[in-house]
């Protein structure tokens, strides 16, 4: 924002003392402005236009009178919000959600790019990354169409496999303790391919000498692993990290509305399908909104507080 | 043969990503052999691997129902005007962006990238998009996704990288800058073009929340919406799908069938373009 209020003080003395130079600075970028000017559109009336909606929080929506006529209530909505028992189960599930997609999505490129890195077949090394990126591109009703149908009590992939087994036939989407854990799998399992192409970047990049100097100083492969390769990614471990902490409330809307039901909202229940079924589905703009604004102030601290920790722990950072 | 290369790590991380593969494809695979094998080993539960007396019955329901058709329609019509719509847009703002000579040029990032960090929320948007008037209509799926701010600082870095001289070079040619991004920058600018709008294209084909939130006729549904109906709500259109009785299709291979239809373009298109999108992973991550 500083940044913003020096180029407004530059644009005014700019206005004030040299018209000329203003003038002259306009008709030879005009034709730029003119190109910027579709992309500025859209961000007025797609980012910044849905900004002033939010003080529809601040009052009581009524959709005859429009967001501006409509009477204002204060802080009433944020109160209610904080008051409802659902606030802490929301709170509770959106975090752990995230936390838990952290703890064991995070690893999982880093240990598949470690692998691929092992490998000396070029070819294999291509084939097994063709096939992990695949997951990747298939959307989220797929994924979630899939993993309904794999885990159906009536003769899906799984449950046909636990009886085999003599297990037994687990009700995987109704049991509200198989939410977490189906959700995160199911994030590995999709996006785990497509995370290790940052990682095999940097790996490329790792000075071939360092291994042949670790190897004459006869470090065998796991050595290696802990002394070259692990510090020589270890700068987009660290991006990636930070990138990921601060998106921990930001869990997808797509996947969980698709895969959770009425019997599972004691743990899949999350910030986002509440705002759309309270919002949306019945209607309740206005205190949908105020858990919109809610959860983006949360995001911002979030992401900010992120930058800050890792600005003082080491030196990369975001900005 | 050198077998000492056989070491047993080698093999542990062989036989580990084996596995891993094994994982991401087999799901694949028994789908597709459930949609194509016969109705009476599908109910017996008898096919793991390969598809048991080939049967095509399973598809040809599917591609019977008017509702595939019809969505299969819209969602080509949404990828190719929204890409289009999006990679014009990103493609002359990324450009703008990119050049120092800009007025304001610092005062317009800083207004981009603030909205990667605040924004409105579901329902502020979902009033704003309404009362813009684009409800319920293609551009209801074009507009309010048409610039992924990543995407237009991928460009902006991309063009950012461009030589001086190349625009020098267009001035004393008599180009303006409309004319040195046309007939300089983007011919050199190919691949850019290709990764960006592969993201814009399976972006909008996979897209599931703006459909859910800005289109209410069922005329309109893209590919998304009616998987989602079909398959998780479960409403197999009784009509078009009832068979014969000697040509019974159960459920699952239905289903499966119709997941399959609404997956293939992707599973086929994506090796080809793989390069494109690896490239532009790269490109959003050297940034930063």
């Amino acid at each position: 924002m500083a940044l913003l209020e020096s180029e407004l003080k530059a644009r005014s003395l700019t206005l004030n003392r040299t018209r000329p130079k203003f003038a002259r600075k306009f008709s030879k970028s005009w034709i730029l402005l003119l190109m910027f000017l579709p992309c500025l559109l859209y961000y007025i009336l797609f980012k910044y236009y849905p900004m002033l909606g939010i003080v529809i929080s601040f009052k009581n929506y009524n959709l005859y009178k429009g967001i501006w006529e409509s009477d204002w209530v204060g802080f009433k909505y944020y109160v209610t919000f904080f008051q409802n028992p659902d606030f802490w189960l929301l709170f509770r599930n959106t975090f752990l959600l995230g936390v838990y997609t952290l703890i064991f999505g995070f690893p999982a490129p880093i240990m598949l790019a470690l692998l691929l890195n092992e490998l000396k077949n070029m070819a294999f090394k291509r084939f097994v990354q063709t096939a992990t990126y695949l997951p990747h591109f298939i959307s989220n009703v797929i994924a979630a169409s899939m993993i309904t149908m794999f885990l159906s009590p009536t003769g899906g992939l799984i449950n046909r496999m636990l009886n085999g087994l003599g297990i037994g036939t687990i009700n995987f989407l109704t049991e509200p303790s198989w939410f977490k854990p189906i959700y995160v799998l199911s994030e590995i399992w999709q996006h785990v391919g497509w995370e290790t192409i940052i990682y095999l970047a940097a790996l490329s990049s790792i000075n071939p000498a360092l291994y042949e100097a670790a190897s004459i100083d006869g470090a065998g492969r796991m050595r290696k692993m802990w002394s070259v390769t692990l510090p020589g990614i270890a700068p987009a471990i660290v991006i990636l990290l930070l990138l990921n902490v601060g998106k921990i409330l930001e869990i997808g809307f797509e996947k969980v509305y698709l895969l959770s039901n009425p019997t599972t909202y004691a743990t899949a229940d999350i910030f986002s399908t509440y705002v759309y079924r309270v919002g949306m589905t019945n209607g309740n703009y206005s205190y949908a909104s105020a858990i919109d604004v809610f959860t983006g102030i949360v995001s911002l601290v979030f992401i900010v507080s992120a930058n800050y920790i890792s600005r003082k722990l080491s030196d990369s950072s975001l900005w | 043969m050198n077998l000492r290369k056989w070491s047993i790590s080698s093999v542990v991380i062989g036989v580990c990503l084996i596995l891993i593969v094994a994982t991401m494809l087999y799901p694949f695979l028994y789908m597709t052999s459930v949609s194509l094998s016969k109705s009476i080993y599908v109910l017996r539960g008898e096919v793991t691997w390969l598809p048991k007396a080939l049967d095509f019955s399973a598809y040809k329901a599917v591609l019977k129902d008017p509702r595939i058709g019809q969505s299969y329609l819209n969602t080509f019509i949404y990828v190719s005007l929204g890409t289009l719509v999006s990679l014009v847009i990103t493609a002359l703002g990324g450009y703008a962006l990119s050049r120092k000579d800009m007025m304001f040029h610092k005062g317009w990032t800083l207004i981009i990238i603030f909205t990667m960090f605040f924004q409105g929320g579901m329902i502020p948007t979902f009033l704003a998009v309404k009362s813009l008037g684009v409800m319920d209509s293609v551009w209801a799926m074009v507009l309010p996704g048409a610039v992924s701010t990543w995407n237009l600082l991928v460009m902006r870095t991309f063009f950012a990288g461009f030589p001086g001289e190349l625009v020098e070079a267009g001035r004393i040619d008599g180009l303006n800058d409309f004319g040195i991004f046309v007939r300089i920058v983007v011919p050199l600018s190919k691949a850019v073009f290709a990764t960006i709008g592969l993201f814009y294209a399976v972006g909008i084909w996979n897209n599931f929340t703006t459909p859910l939130l800005y289109l209410r006729n069922p005329d309109l549904f893209p590919l998304q919406v009616v998987l989602q109906n079909i398959v998780l709500a479960g409403n197999t259109n009784g009509e078009s799908m009832s068979v014969g009785a000697d040509s019974m299709i159960v459920d699952e291979s239905l289903k499966y069938a119709t997941i399959m239809v609404s997956t293939i373009p992707i599973m086929i298109l994506y090796p080809m373009l793989q390069k494109y999108f690896v490239k532009g992973a790269m490109i959003g991550s050297v940034k930063g």
